[in-house]
């Protein structure tokens, strides 16, 4: 859907994180540094998944034109 | 004018015994294709045999199916012996099999089987050609029809896994002649215009007739031809369409089908949590270990004692000290001693030994007289004594 960073390879990224960081491999700064960058990631999939909204649409095609309207599936 | 009406039941038992009067119906041979069968619980068979332009309902109590040396399935072609009676509840008649016998099997069974063979060995369900389903889709496509349970069990599955799932449903007839244009148009346009991250293309149970759209060639070349994962839920858990083994993933029901799009906000969130807090406790053990690392330094000698070194030196400073002062004075000493044994020897041949024996200098104008010659009379000499001097006159 989106060229930037998917959800999923920023959770694959944070547990990167949390393994090299728990590796104690790298200096303090270089460890302060990958800290951050968690916490970064950490909080962007904490607020896609907060501030995505329910929606619930049905694709109306006309002509292959396509556009959304809500949709309730209570008959 | 009075009207005399009978009661549905006394209809229906009047017809029931119509045809039990009836010889022809006593025994019958047909054959046609099964289609809804259904093993019940209680051992007995429904369904139905039909050929293109008719069908009828038939039932096959457990007593006679234990004859039977086949496993009758939907699409079979088959031959029934039986009894045509009325169901009076029901007000419909039916054929009480007795025996059955495998006809061959059925015309879609066999086009599915082939189409199955022919996809398969083209590579169209190869396992390494399955797209992974994203583990956190923003938008779940569904294919289905916009009624009926399906969509609202993928709805409530979906919306209880995570309360804010963004759905778009592309509705699509799941039966019938069009139907699978529509599916294959469906793919398509959710493809070019890039509405989903992963697409659920579902149907609830069926005949093989029913869920015929889902063993179409061209639905299946659509589905593989998906740049968006596919999740197909068709039928129920026993059915196998060729959707099925076409589909990234295959669902054995609907619902089933919401819960592997859909991940479960609660689990994600605690996944994110759990990260962080590996994240924040590696950090904490990192400064934890730096400050070990540091304490263990600081109080090493060098820190602890950071003039231990200059004391070293400085003892070696002393003791060089006291070497070159024990130089000087032995030096000293040395020469001192050369000088006394000089001045000895210096002492031994002083005149004034001599002078202490009782000899005298005699000496004129401060010169020494050493010969009587040097002398004549008058001259006045200068006679050193021990104890001072003297003058004197020749005479």
């Amino acid at each position: 859907m989106n060229k930037e960073k998917s959800f999923e390879e920023m959770i694959d990224e944070l547990e990167n994180i949390a393994n090299s960081l728990e590796k104690d491999e790298l200096t303090l700064d270089e460890s302060v540094l990958k800290f951050e960058e968690g916490m970064r990631l950490s909080k962007e999939c904490s607020n896609i998944l907060d501030n995505a909204e329910k929606r619930i649409k049905i694709l109306i095609n006309e002509n292959d034109e396509i556009h959304e309207e809500d949709f309730s599936a209570n008959e | 004018m009075k009207y005399e009406p009978i009661t549905v039941s006394q209809l229906n038992n009047y017809i029931k015994e119509r045809f039990e009067n009836d010889e022809f119906l006593q025994n019958v041979l047909v054959k046609g294709e099964i289609s809804n069968f259904k093993h019940h619980y209680t051992g007995h068979m429904y369904f139905t045999i039909k050929d293109e332009n008719s069908l009828i309902k038939c039932i096959m109590f457990k007593s006679y199916t234990a004859n039977l040396n086949f496993v009758p399935k939907d699409g079979m072609k088959v031959i029934v012996f039986g009894t045509v009676s009325v169901f009076e509840r029901d007000g419909a008649y039916q054929i009480y099999c007795k025996a059955m016998q495998d006809d061959g099997l059925g015309n879609l069974y066999t086009l599915y089987e082939k189409l199955k063979k022919n996809l398969e060995a083209e590579g169209l369900f190869a396992q390494e050609k399955k797209k992974k389903i994203p583990v956190m889709p923003k938008v779940i496509g569904v294919l289905t029809s916009q009624t009926g349970s399906v969509i609202r069990d993928i709805i409530n599955v979906s919306t209880r896994r995570n309360p804010n799932v963004y759905i778009r449903l592309y509705p699509i007839p799941v039966q019938g002649e069009n139907a699978k244009e529509k599916i294959v148009q469906a793919i398509k346009i959710m493809n070019e215009k890039q509405l989903a991250d992963v697409l659920i293309l579902a149907r609830g149970g069926g005949s093989l007739e029913d869920l015929w759209p889902f063993n179409e060639e061209i639905v299946a070349r659509a589905i593989y031809a998906s740049k968006i994962p596919v999740i197909s839920a068709v039928g129920h858990e026993t059915d196998f369409t060729i959707a099925d083994f076409v589909s990234d993933l295959r669902a054995p029901t609907p619902s089933a089908a919401a819960e592997l799009a859909v991940p479960d906000i609660n689990a994600v969130k605690n996944t994110i949590q759990n990260y962080t807090l590996r994240n924040k406790n590696a950090l904490k053990k990192k400064v934890e270990i730096m400050r070990m690392k540091y304490e263990k330094c600081i109080i090493r000698k060098p820190f602890s004692d950071p003039l231990y070194k200059t004391e070293n030196y400085k003892v070696l400073i002393n003791k060089y000290n006291d070497k070159l002062k024990n130089i000087v004075i032995n030096k000293y000493k040395d020469t001192r001693n050369v000088f006394n044994e000089k001045i000895q020897r210096l002492d031994a041949l002083s005149p004034l030994k001599t002078l202490n024996r009782g000899f005298s200098i005699v000496s004129k104008n401060n010169q020494i007289i050493k010969t009587k010659t040097s002398l004549k009379k008058d001259d006045i000499v200068d006679l050193r004594f021990i104890d001072g001097n003297l003058n004197a006159r020749i005479i």
